[in-house]
């Protein structure tokens, strides 16, 4: 199993004239061939402004990659030019994102936009570009694709949208798809089909995958691997069971505690994050959590944990032991 | 999509016959009678008389309406009182000059106000944008008839690079088939003729294009900015296509829907800037005719020029939400 | 409906902003988290941050206070101006400006024009503004027979180029300064019929709406007390907005001399005066335009910072 891709210390601002916006702060991680991470976390945690960081979309006049490298197939992505980046995108490595109604051009045909990328990354022409297009709609599970190569976005529904988009993503067979809350904005039948589609595709193509979310629940059947960040920081990494087994930051205890389960105690309520999510106008002095934890101790308001390893891969930015319920000392 | 056109042009004609009965019932909303009103306080009483036969005030006033509207579409627009020639062969001299005019200011303040809003956009807060926003809130700000006395002055007074006035040189002949000179002299094969009429278009093209040029740049410039940050342009970066696919495929077209609409609002201006300009150049045009018609009552002649007028804005509006319809698939489908 | 349905779509790209802020872009792109603001003091907070609306409120007042002074400071009877031994000066010490055609001073005679082209640009405007919020008001919350008409009206009032209309009912009426005042309140009334309706229609489907009629209360308080105050910013920008325009048309006017009559020192008027005499000295042209843009650049620039610093955009 080879690594695809390498983050490391991804740092990401935005200069802007009421003041800097921390808004990724050090982030690393690695992703293998076929695997799909999940990324999860609260809105304005981080997320997508990473993976953007990655593709070069972060409009630059606020925006400034701070630091950090990030290694696709031996290149940095983040010292690109952008020509060379602008090569990468749509055909090695594909977004799809969160709100299938805007994402897609309201005044260009879907058959228009799904032939774009074969038509420029490929250097397909027209006859064959359609042809294809017809089999991705199909691969999607858009059958009579060809009937639909003329019609305009808003002539779908939501589902179907996302189904575009997912084709336009794939029509290049990238090696890494990112999906940036891709089933938020749909309704949770559609939610489910859409991510059995990805399945059966991620089955059939075997890319490598990256989906953000900030709905735990949806990780747990879709992910090998996930990531929860806050305020641009990696705050836990495990394997996916080993997360909902032994989450071990208070915050994902406190994302999962969140979530409604079949088999919970009729009494127990959910559990609430207290607290406001963070201000990332200023750079936190220790750990960006610390306000909302109720397990915070002095350590924690004056030095920010580091992600640490605790065993067979699961990874910790803390300083409290929530099993043994001790401070733990860091190594 | 034919279904559309037609129910846009049958929506035309109430308001058609709106401009009609407006025009109609102008002068008599004036309080008095309406021939003395034309004709002025000391016309004689037999004048008076006269002119009320001839032109049929005496009759009752939905048999007038009905002989106007019989009239106006047979093509007679009646006689001018002052100079007592049939109004439609003055108009057919005088439309083509005013639609020569506007139509190239049209196009250049199109052309040089959507390119400008354009790469303003593009390079938000570059030296371009800020100097491009600051010549349009200056052009907007400006009388045109005080531009065009400052640009006759730097260029025609003093210097002579270009006509203070007129559309050609007067000793130059044309052959008037269309009215429209600059085709007049292509089709006589005159080719120094027509750079000669391009030569007296260029002052009053260049000083009417400020009308809706400014506007445009900062319309097209607030549209541009607003699709740049839409997700769809988000998604076509992503895709890996090429910046100027992006801005000019992607965003531009969406942009230019609420600017089309925009243009077609401007028009009044643009025809109100006509009059102005054809005052200061001399033009021979609608604006100067029906400007001294309406100041020496000519009321034949008022009544043509803003029947024509209205019914040419009410048109091009039309033109507008049909290019409207074909750029924005939107509106096609329902 | 040609031009009232196409207003809408104006009128919201009108609220766009053409300067947006950083962070609102990210928080647009669901990059930042919004934080909840009220709309007056975050209106007041952009204003004086824009560099724009500064200057464009400094120049506003600048022209609003000699409008206002100039008569009471230096009370002017234009007929006992003339002196026809120094006519057609150019700008020198005694006469900052120059002199005219009949020798009076006309820098007297832009400061005195001042009141004139801002009485007409504010009387103008307000009267259009209350006459077409009413009618606005009246189309939009009734709707209707009411509706189509008065849309119908408006309609057909904007078929006409707006100068042409303000000439031929000067024509009518006659010269001067109340007639143009009446000529360009007149032409203007269509452009806040429009908007007010606009207005109306968006807001009366809201919720608050139909709770209060469920409530008892009555129509008329409705559209006082909830319509009216939403209404209101864009009522402000285009009314700012409007009395730069306001000004340049009675320039035209004047200029054609169908304003205010001479010898009032009406900006427009003055340029007309010059022209006969545009080769031999130019300023009797060049600096009553001057005057006129300044103004009118400084509304605009006020009304420009009102819209970006009242952008409904921000409360959604």
């Amino acid at each position: 199993m080879s690594t695809v891709l390498e983050v490391r210390n991804l740092e990401t601002r935005f200069e802007t004239h009421e003041g800097t916006v921390y808004a990724v702060n050090g982030v690393s991680f690695q992703l293998d061939e076929g695997e799909t991470l999940g990324i999860v976390g609260e809105s304005g945690c981080g997320k997508s402004v990473t993976m953007l960081s990655l593709l070069g979309l972060i409009p630059t006049p606020p925006g400034v990659i701070a630091g950090g490298q990030a290694f696709f197939l031996g290149r940095d992505l983040l010292k690109m030019a952008e020509e060379e980046i602008r090569m990468i995108r749509g055909s090695q490595i594909s977004m799809i994102f969160q709100d299938p109604m805007t994402s897609l051009n309201p005044v260009l045909t879907i058959g228009d936009q799904i032939r774009e990328p074969l038509e420029e990354h490929l250097n397909m022409v027209a006859a064959q570009s359609k042809q294809r297009a017809i089999e991705l709609l199909n691969l999607v599970g858009i059958t009579d694709g060809a009937s639909h190569l003329d019609d305009y976005p808003f002539q779908f529904s939501g589902g179907m949208r996302q189904r575009v988009m997912i084709a336009m993503a794939l029509a290049c067979s990238p090696t890494i798809l990112i999906a940036d809350e891709p089933t938020t904005a749909l309704d949770m039948t559609i939610q489910a089909q859409i991510i059995e589609l990805v399945k059966d595709l991620r089955k059939e193509l075997g890319m490598a995958i990256i989906w953000i979310t900030h709905d735990l629940g949806i990780i747990a059947g879709l992910a090998h691997r996930v990531m929860v960040m806050y305020a641009g920081y990696v705050v836990e990494r495990a394997m996916v069971e080993d997360l909902y087994e032994h989450p071990s930051h208070p915050y994902t205890r406190g994302l999962l505690g969140s979530l409604p389960r079949v088999d919970a105690e009729s009494d127990k309520d959910l559990v609430n994050i207290e607290g406001m999510p963070p201000d990332l106008l200023t750079k936190p002095v220790g750990c960006p959590f610390a306000p909302r934890c109720q397990y915070v101790l002095s350590r924690c308001r004056e030095e920010n944990p580091v992600l640490d390893e605790l065993k067979n891969g699961h990874e910790l930015a803390c300083w409290w032991d929530i099993d043994r319920h001790k401070p733990r000392y860091g190594r | 999509m034919t279904n559309y056109i037609i129910r846009r042009i049958l929506g035309l004609i109430p308001v058609l016959f709106g401009v009609s009965f407006l025009v109609f019932f102008l002068i008599r909303l004036i309080p008095g009678d309406p021939v003395v009103v034309m004709l002025g306080d000391r016309a004689s009483a037999e004048d008076v008389a006269r002119v009320r036969e001839e032109l049929g005030f005496n009759k009752p006033l939905h048999l007038q309406y009905f002989s106007f509207m019989g009239q106006l579409l047979q093509g007679n627009l009646g006689k001018s009182i002052i100079h007592h020639t049939q109004v439609v062969d003055e108009l057919k001299y005088r439309l083509p000059a005013t639609i020569e005019m506007v139509t190239w200011a049209l196009m250049l303040g199109v052309l040089v106000g959507v390119s400008v809003g354009v790469v303003s956009a593009v390079k938000r807060n570059s030296v371009f944008d800020i100097v491009g926003m600051i010549g349009a809130l200056l052009g907007v700000s400006m009388p045109i008839f005080w531009l065009a006395l400052v640009l006759i002055y730097a260029l025609a007074v003093n210097n002579k690079i270009l006509p203070p006035s007129g559309r050609i040189n007067v000793e130059m002949f044309v052959d008037r088939k269309t009215g429209f000179l600059f085709l007049d002299t292509l089709l006589m094969g005159d080719i120094q003729a027509t750079l000669n009429v391009i030569w007296h278009l260029i002052l009053p093209v260049a000083v009417l294009s400020t009308v809706i040029m400014p506007p445009l740049a900062r319309i097209t410039r607030a549209c541009m900015l607003d699709v740049l940050n839409q997700d769809y342009v988000r998604t076509a970066r992503a895709k890996g296509l090429a910046e100027r696919v992006v801005v000019i495929k992607h965003a531009l077209k969406n942009a230019l829907l609420p600017v089309i609409t925009i243009i077609g609002g401007q028009l009044g201006g643009l025809l109100g800037g006509a009059i102005l300009t054809e005052t200061i150049f001399s033009w021979p045009g609608m604006g100067t005719w029906a400007y001294q018609a309406i100041l020496g009552r000519d009321y034949p002649i008022v009544q043509a020029s803003v029947l024509v007028s209205a019914t040419i804005f009410v048109f091009v509006n039309l033109a507008v939400d049909i290019l409207y319809a074909v750029l924005d698939p939107r509106i096609r489908y329902n | 409906m040609p031009f009232s349905t196409r207003a809408s779509v104006i009128t919201k790209k009108e609220q766009t902003m053409a300067t947006t802020t950083d962070i609102e872009m990210l928080a647009q792109q669901g990059i930042l988290a919004r934080k909840p603001r009220s709309l007056w003091g975050d209106a007041w907070r952009r204003l004086r941050y824009s560099i724009t609306a500064r200057i464009g409120m400094v120049i506003a007042a600048i022209i609003v206070l000699t409008a206002i002074l100039a008569p009471i400071v230096d009370p002017y009877n234009p007929k006992l101006d003339s002196n026809l031994d120094i006519s057609r000066q150019p700008p020198s010490a005694q006469h900052i400006f120059g002199t005219d055609r009949l020798g009076r001073d006309i820098f007297r005679r832009i400061v005195h024009g001042a009141s004139l082209s801002l009485s007409v640009g504010v009387v103008a405007v307000a009267t259009a503004g209350i006459a077409g919020t009413i009618l606005g008001l009246v189309s939009g919350y009734f709707g209707g027979a009411t509706d189509m008409v008065i849309m119908r009206i408006m309609d057909i009032m904007m078929a006409f180029p707006s100068m042409l209309l303000a000439i031929a009912i000067v024509a009518v009426r006659g010269t001067g300064l109340f007639n143009t005042i009446i000529a360009i309140s007149v032409v203007g009334i269509p452009n806040y019929a429009r908007l007010v309706r606009s207005m109306v229609l968006s807001i009366r489907e809201r919720e608050y709406i139909l709770a209060s009629h469920m409530v008892g209360v009555r129509t008329p308080v409705i559209i006082l007390r909830h319509v009216l105050p939403n209404s209101l910013s864009p009522i402000i920008v285009s009314a700012t907005m409007g009395i730069g325009g306001a000004i340049l048309t009675a320039a035209a006017l004047g200029f054609l001399g169908l304003g205010a009559q001479p010898p009032a020192p009406e900006w427009g008027a003055m340029i007309g005066d010059g022209v006969p005499f545009l080769r031999q000295t130019p300023h009797m042209v060049f600096i009553p335009g001057m005057a006129i843009m300044l103004t009118v650049l400084g509304f605009n620039l006020l009304g420009d910072g009102l819209r970006d610093a009242l952008d409904p955009q921000m409360r959604e």
